[in-house]
């Protein structure tokens, strides 16, 4: 996978994971064209199309749109699980996950997806292990927080 | 102390956290830029505090705003601080700001490498796994090469979160440092059979994201690979390995043969969708890389199309795209299979998703048979008419156009059918391709000579209703087809009926609004219509009519005279010349026809587009000299159709022969005529002269209604392909019913049960005769042609590097490297120290050289061009030495690759010097160091080495200061002096000088320009010498090293 993007459906960028290095006028050209191809799109169209030499894949859930750019030999179906799967393990951490979650705590959702995917690649199959990872990290922050003085 | 952490904790409350600013962007909509323009001055205070709980807040905020397309590249600096914070917490938010904007170009990330390395080797797996994490976003070359082996270590790591971690990292690393594959791979491999099922599916990831690019390096694993798909019950690990073997397969067929069973068997049972149609995919594969040499897998294909024809027929729009995608796919090998399915495809034209259209499209195209050509280009007609928006509608106009003139128009059996649709198609508005219709009607006009007749009377209808074509010009669409239609016209005048009409409506004034190009092919096309009239009129004896037509031409030309492009004027007045001397002539009474038409005297034939290029050069041809003087006009040249627009006309010459299939043509009018007599659309014109017909044995019978003879030949309106369409069918069905008498059928059939009953009979392509005798002319190549050019390879391809052989054992030179505390001992004695560094570690010093120099060479341009030769040749004389030792050493080390054991054995230091400038006498190279007394100073060292034979002497280095970085020099002496260096150099021998630099800021990277000034003295004298050089501080380069943890 090459990069993923979440964005509403007013176009605005809630979460952006780029697994190829390039440099930010180049993300930003591609958010703007992504977004607008993909917005463009009519309800009952597939989820995959053909953009540059990639493809692209994506998926909305409420109000948010999950795209996710792979290569040509990639397997779009796998992406859209995968897709899924991160939507379930967001839901399952925020428990009935909704955009707002995503917004004010966007650097959890990073975490999750790091735990999820690494380089672009699934690195944990299992919900249970992600979210167990997750967990852990998120309480040896806090027993730091303790230490330091609470102050949130 | 206890004071600040309290005054930081009040603080603290006092400042935004990452929620305040969320909430504070969302309640100033309106002024949203002037908001977040405070806050980011408000980031800026808070990074410059010393509490690195407000500047990792500061920095969590800015990973916000980042988002939001803020630039905060400035705060790499402050990034870096975060990401090296002892709390976890704060780390965390570091390396999520890092891995979000950090890049290749970031200059300061050569500055986090140290704190990488130890985060890795935190105790803490959380430490570790959050570096992994952000490092997979941002590695570098350099960090790739300088962490290889500490993110090896950690693939052996007792946590398999760390490992799994680990493994996939390194595919990362490899695509940055391919050196590190070798070394790596033994434990990589290992590790596909890991007791973790996460760290051995990541295993799986890696190896098969390589194997994808390279292939063929990989092949010794499948019997590994074989028995994971066999014994894996994990989709997402079944994939990759089943995605793997597609690529393996073209190379080994055995592979092949040995899959299709387990595949098959995987398609039959497996529920999940993602894994049958990677299983249906790569069956696909095999069987196209099987199908020369086994003789027939069609129970194999069968299935797969089954089970696509079931993803096409479902509901959900992504597996209807996906199948026709996989459909497509066999369709190159097993066209009959997918030609079965035609109706679904056609289907799917009528979807409400346009993706999908477009696939069934692509289908289509391979799909069409001489058989179904005209059906399937019906129903793309009809969609042209009701498609919304235009790009779907050039999209169908293209593959119209592509399918009717594949190969060669293999698949047209009715030429007038095929220029009625390109008539129908310049109905079209606003589309962009009308240069491609118009190439379509020369080429099929020039090749197709039988249909030149019909194809003039169709353009000359075109040209009469030019107004309708030509009414929206400036969208460059359509017009373009009247070009066609002059030239198609022009050049075979002789088939005009109504060459007068023609002409005139030439000659309209509106003609003038049309783009230039194309009045300049009105113009000259002109010039051979009036020709061939006047040599009608003159065979007639009609000299009134003849002179008539001259002073029409004489009236009308000067709009053209007047033209602002160039082109039109220009041929327009020497055309008005010679229409004026012809008029002088003829007042005489001198016949001037036939010399008139001698102009455009001559064949055309069609050329290939390539055919230019693909001339051999004779043996022993100067083609730059002069054989004869330079010929004063040219003769006939090369067409191109690529360029017929803007081409001369010079090469246009007339083709005159009798037309053979004459009566044939004629019959076909004369249907088409009663079907245009009874069209209330058409409009009456005057009678044309009748002609007669007689029966030519082996020619089609048509059915012809009887004609009434007042019908007009030639009418302007539009034809009807369709009717093209219904006399196809009627003729091949009655050819059918001559050929199988027993079989008595309704003349009058529908066309779907028309056609079930084609696919009944298996019938054969060949069986359907074209309607009439077609020559198509190919287009003509030069003898001896040369082969085709192969196509280039991209060389820029990231994965190209990639490709290395794995099973040859690793050599020492291979290793990775280690980074070792930079040795003092080196500064100090470094005539003893550097020369046995460098031998050690040959290849990574090359290879860092090579970097450093290609760096340099970047920034020397504006030096002279000369150095850059030397520099050059320098290089790949490196290359080819590094080349040879690595052969040299593979068979010394090959041992100790199968122990696996690298990281126990001592491991080369890596030499950081690099090189500063060099020329034939002198090669320098410099390494820059942090000073431990004054952290404003740094010290650079320079190793001097003779490499002439002369002796060197009177050294002298100077730099040209910058604001920031200048050179310390002794006390008394201006900016400008230089630094004698303390020594001289007899041949062969180098020495070590140091010279120390004041910086005002470490977190500017700098370039020096400077100069070193030299006497070479040799037996025949003493020369001065100079050599310039660019002293680069990066700001790593300002790091004081400390001792390595371990």
């Amino acid at each position: 996978m090459q990069f993923m993007l979440l964005f509403s459906r007013q176009g605005k960028l809630r979460l952006q994971k780029w697994y190829v290095p390039l440099s930010d006028k180049e993300k930003k050209k591609i958010t703007r064209e992504l977004v607008q191809t993909v917005l463009a799109r009519k309800p009952k169209m597939c989820s995959f199309l053909e953009w540059r030499d990639l493809k692209i894949v994506y998926k909305r859930y409420a109000s948010l749109y999950f795209c996710c750019a792979i290569e040509d030999q990639d397997n779009e179906l796998i992406t859209l699980e995968i897709i899924h799967r991160y939507v379930e393990l967001l839901d399952k951490y925020f428990g009935s996950v909704c955009e707002l979650d995503i917004i004010f705590n966007f650097e959890k959702a990073y975490f999750i997806l790091d735990e999820f995917l690494l380089g672009g690649e699934v690195q944990e199959t299992s919900k249970k292990n992600v979210l167990k990872a997750i967990e852990q990290a998120d309480l040896l922050q806090e027993s730091q927080n303790e230490d330091w003085g609470a102050t949130s | 102390m206890a004071l600040k952490m309290v005054k930081g904790s009040i603080d603290r409350m006092f400042d935004k956290n990452l929620q305040d600013l969320v909430r504070g962007i969302r309640n100033h909509k309106e002024d949203e830029a002037k908001y977040i323009s405070q806050c980011i001055d408000e980031i800026k205070q808070e990074l410059k505090q010393d509490n690195i709980a407000v500047k990792a807040n500061a920095v969590c905020k800015l990973t916000y705003l980042q988002m939001l397309g803020y630039d905060i590249s400035w705060a790499a600096f402050n990034i870096i601080e975060v990401m090296s914070a002892s709390k976890f917490t704060f780390k965390r938010i570091g390396y999520l700001a890092a891995s979000q904007c950090f890049h290749e170009g970031t200059d300061v990330i050569m500055l986090t490498t140290n704190q990488i390395r130890k985060d890795l080797s935190s105790p803490n797996q959380y430490d570790t796994g959050v570096a992994l994490t952000g490092l997979s976003c941002f590695v570098t070359p350099d960090l790739a090469r300088d962490l290889a082996n500490d993110i090896m270590t950690l693939m052996s790591h007792t946590k398999p979160y760390i490992r799994k971690k680990a493994v996939l990292i390194m595919y990362k690393v490899f695509l940055k440092y391919p050196e590190s594959l070798r070394p790596a791979f033994p434990r990589l491999k290992e590790k596909l059979e890991d007791p973790d099922p996460g760290v051995q599916s990541a295993a799986v990831n890696v190896i098969c994201e390589l194997a994808r690019r390279n292939p063929k390096n990989y092949l010794s694993l499948a019997p590994l690979f074989f028995k994971l798909m066999t014994s894996s019950t994990n989709n997402w690990v079944l994939i990759k390995i089943i995605k793997l073997f597609g690529a393996l397969t073209p190379l080994e067929p055995r592979l092949g043969k040995k899959l299709i069973e387990p595949l098959t068997n995987l398609i039959h049972s497996t529920s999940a969708m993602s894994l049958l149609y990677e299983c249906v995919n790569t069956v696909i594969a095999v069987l196209i890389s099987l199908s020369s040499g086994m003789p027939n897998h069609s129970a194999s294909i069968q299935l797969c199309v089954q089970k696509l024809r079931i993803l096409i027929e479902d509901s959900d729009q992504n597996l209807k795209y996906l199948g026709l995608l996989a459909m497509s796919k066999i369709l190159k090998t097993h066209p009959k299979s997918v030609q079965s399915h035609k109706d679904l495809i056609l289907q799917c034209l009528d979807d409400k998703d346009e993706s999908i259209r477009l696939r069934a499209l692509d289908l289509l195209y391979g799909m069409v048979s001489k058989k179904n050509l005209m059906e399937i280009v019906k129903k793309l007609m009809i969609h042209v008419d009701k498609a919304e928006g235009t790009t779907y509608r050039d999209e169908l106009l293209t593959k119209i156009i592509d399918i009717c003139s594949q190969s060669n128009y293999q698949y047209i059996t009715n030429f007038e059918w095929y220029i009625s649709i390109l008539v129908e198609l310049t109905r079209l508005e606003g589309t962009r391709h009308g240069h491609l219709i118009a190439a379509q009607m020369l080429d099929v006009a020039i090749r197709v000579k039988a249909i030149r007749k019909f194809a003039v009377s169709q353009m000359a209808m075109l040209l009469d209703n030019a107004h309708l074509i030509a009414s929206n010009t400036q969208r460059n669409g359509i017009c373009e087809v009247l070009y066609a239609a002059a030239w198609i016209c022009g050049e075979f005048s002789e088939h005009l009926e109504e060459a007068n009409q023609t002409l005139e409506a030439m000659l309209r004034p509106k003609v003038t609004t049309l783009p230039g190009h194309i009045q300049a092919v009105y113009v000259q096309n002109m010039v051979k219509l009036y020709a061939s009239i006047l040599q009608q009129k003159e065979q007639a004896g009609e000299k009134e009519a003849a002179q008539e037509i001259t002073q029409l031409m004489i009236e009308r030309l000067p709009q053209f005279v007047q033209s602002a492009d160039l082109e039109v004027q220009e041929r327009a007045s020497c055309i008005l010349q010679l229409i004026k001397y012809i008029q002088k002539l003829q007042v005489k009474e001198v016949p001037v026809a036939e010399e008139v038409i001698a102009l455009f005297a001559g064949e055309l034939n069609p050329v290939a587009p390539k055919a230019q290029k693909k001339v051999p050069v004779p043996e022993g041809l100067d083609l730059d000299a002069w054989i004869n003087e330079p010929p004063s006009d040219s003769e006939s040249e090369d067409e191109k159709p690529k360029t017929i627009f803007h081409d001369e006309e010079q090469r246009h010459s007339k083709p005159r022969h009798p037309e053979m299939d004459e009566e044939e043509l004629a019959r076909r009018r004369e249907a088409r005529k009663q079907e245009q007599a009874n069209n209330p659309f058409y409009i009456k014109s005057s009678p044309s002269p009748q002609k007669r017909y007689q029966d030519t044995p082996g020619v089609e019978h048509i059915p012809v209604v009887q004609i009434d003879l007042s019908v007009p030949l030639k009418v302007p309106g539009m034809p009807m392909s369709d009717q093209y369409v219904k006399l196809e069918e009627e003729r091949r069905h009655k050819q059918k019913l001559e050929k199988d008498k027993k079989k008595k059928k309704q003349k009058k059939e529908k066309r779907g049960k028309h056609h079930r009953h084609n696919s009944l009979h298996t019938e054969s392509e060949e069986d359907i005769a074209p309607a009439h005798h077609v020559d198509i002319i190919t287009e003509e190549m030069p003898e001896n042609a040369l082969p085709s050019d192969e196509d280039d390879k991209d060389p820029n391809d990231p994965y190209k590097a990639l490709d290395i052989d794995l099973d040859k054992p690793l050599a020492d030179s291979e290793k990775l490297p280690v980074q070792r505390h930079r040795n003092a001992e080196a500064l100090k004695t470094p005539e003893s120290e550097v020369p046995p560094v460098e031998k050690k570690s040959k290849k990574p010093k090359k290879k860092e050289k090579k970097h450093k120099e290609k760096e340099k060479d970047k920034g020397k341009k504006k030096e002279k061009e000369k150095k850059h030769k030397k520099e050059k040749e320098e290089k790949s004389k490196d290359k080819k030495k590094s080349k040879k030792k690595h052969h040299h050493s593979e068979e010394e080390m090959a041992e100790s690759v199968q122990n696996g054991t690298l990281d126990d054995e001592p491991l080369p230091p890596m030499s950081s010097y690099r090189l500063l400038a060099e020329n034939p006498y002198i090669k320098t190279t410099y390494d820059i160091q942090g000073n431990l007394q004054n952290d404003s100073q740094v010290t650079v060292s320079v190793i001097f080495e003779n490499k002439s034979t002369s002796f060197l002497k009177s050294m002298e280095l100077n730099v040209l200061d910058s604001l920031n970085t200048k050179m310390l020099r002794p006390e008394g002496s201006s900016v400008h002096d230089g630094i004698p260096v303390p020594f001289q150099l007899p041949p062969g021998i180098s020495n070590e000088a140091q010279f120390v630099f004041t910086l005002q800021s470490i977190v500017m990277a700098q370039k020096l320009k400077g100069t070193l000034s030299f006497i070479v003295k040799n037996d025949e004298g003493s020369t001065h010498e100079k050599l310039d050089f660019k002293l680069h501080f990066s700001c790593a380069s300002y790091l004081i090293t400390t001792p390595c943890y371990r």
